[in-house]
């Protein structure tokens, strides 16, 4: 009877971590451009960022949603987040990168 | 004691001066032998050297190798600011460079021409007192090891005129970052002082939030701010962002000079981070320098634009390129 009765608790709650699961969103880094440049996030939606360097180290920021992320060919970042406030945010790539460092960057809406 | 500087050497001097800095608070007590004659006493004993008046350059941001349509006339405007300070009356005691001596190159051996090249332009200089930091685009790409072999450390400390200077690296990791063992090393460094010091840091990028989706930030800054808290007289020179600013946070006041190859816009108005266009007819428009005195304990802080009468208009700016270009 108790081990029907722990059966049953750890599905419920692996049902509700389950359920619970941010989505994931991937991102991946190379010079001098994010692939892809625009993603949409949802206001209260907690959201798992999987970014990843394919060439060199990047860095990936984001003020405004807590984002600082160093990213090297070896191993994939990542940051879960849940967006408070709606707009336009420009994540940038922060670890000099070449010439064309200045204009790395994409947009993140949050809707 | 120096003479003042005759700000008639500059050619045109934007603004008023911009003297809103306390080099030492307790300066008015300095003559009836208050607090600050105790300092300078200290700074004697430790130095060998009194707090005496001085007058210092700030040079950023030459970019030396760069080209483009922003900026056509590569060195000339750097070329023109050494000119500059040359004519100054009397000489400044010190000139920091505050980085991007050099932009980056990484065909072999070309960045190693830039600095050299950086070099053989700044030994005109008359002032032989140069300091210098990096700037990303001087030393992000190889952690600074090419920087070292042409300038030395890139964060180091030393006493000039009775006030500390410090030098703070914020590029060579890669990031716009001071770093914990640097941190550790400036606090091991600051303890050496009294909390009435005068202290001038110098830097490249922004120690506070200025504007970070344009990497105007240092993602530690709060950490070094922190590191200068307890002290009374802090002035931080920095560069990185192409144009002349001012800023004052809790405990220190926060100047950047202008760069010496192109502008970028006023970034509480601009949406992108685009360099301001060349203008034939103003071909060093908002390209300039900084330039400090001390007086009477105050930090009187002048932002020079360049301008060059006598190079005006397009025929002007083919006289200051090399023989055969054009625009």
């Amino acid at each position: 009877m108790k081990r029907i009765f722990f059966t049953l608790l750890s599905v419920v709650i692996l049902g509700t971590a389950q359920e619970t699961q941010p989505r994931v969103v991937t991102i991946s880094a190379k010079r001098f451009e994010f692939t892809p440049s625009q993603i949409t996030l949802k206001r209260g939606e907690p959201v798992t960022l999987r970014v990843s360097a394919e060439d060199r180290d990047h860095g990936f920021y984001q003020k405004d949603l807590k984002l600082e992320l160093d990213l090297s060919p070896d191993h994939v970042a990542e940051a879960t987040i849940t967006p408070e406030k709606t707009g336009r945010f420009v994540a940038i790539c922060d670890h000099f990168c070449g010439s064309g460092h200045g204009n790395m960057k994409m947009i993140i809406n949050v809707e | 004691m120096s003479k003042p500087f005759d700000r008639r050497k500059f050619l045109k001097v934007s603004g008023m001066s911009l003297g809103v800095g306390a080099l030492i608070s307790v300066a008015p007590a300095m003559a009836g032998g208050g607090p600050s004659a105790t300092l300078r006493r200290w700074f004697r004993r430790q130095n060998g050297e009194e707090l005496t008046p001085f007058n210092l350059v700030q040079l950023s941001d030459a970019h030396v190798g760069f080209q483009g349509p922003p900026n056509p006339t590569g060195t000339k405007a750097f070329e023109r600011a050494i000119d500059v300070v040359n004519g100054l009356d009397p000489q400044p005691d010190l000139i920091l460079f505050t980085g991007d001596l050099t932009h980056e190159a990484e065909a072999p051996g070309e960045h190693a021409k830039r600095m050299q090249l950086f070099q053989t332009l700044t030994s005109r200089l008359k002032s032989k007192k140069v300091m210098y930091v990096p700037g990303e685009h001087d030393a992000a790409l190889d952690n600074g090891v090419l920087y070292r072999q042409f300038f030395g450390e890139t964060h180091y400390a030393f006493d000039h005129r009775g006030v500390h200077f410090i030098a703070l690296d914020n590029v060579s990791s890669g990031k716009p970052a001071v770093g914990t063992e640097q941190i550790e090393w400036l606090k091991r460094d600051l303890a050496r002082y009294p909390r009435t010091a005068p202290i001038i840091v110098f830097t490249h990028r922004p120690l506070f939030d200025l504007r970070p989706d344009w990497e105007w930030f240092t993602r530690d800054g709060d950490d070094v701010l922190n590191a200068l808290a307890p002290y009374e007289n802090v002035t931080i020179l920095y560069g990185h962002i192409h144009r002349h600013d001012v800023h004052q946070t809790e405990h220190a006041m926060h100047y950047a000079s202008r760069s010496l190859i192109f502008a970028f816009p006023d970034p509480m108005t601009a949406g992108d981070k685009k360099p301001v266009p060349f203008d034939k007819e103003k071909p060093f428009r908002n390209l300039g320098l900084q330039s400090l005195a001390e007086k009477k304990g105050r930090l009187d802080v002048d932002d020079v634009e360049l301008t060059l009468r006598e190079f005006g208009g397009t025929d002007g700016v083919q006289q200051i390129l090399k023989s055969g270009e054009s625009l």
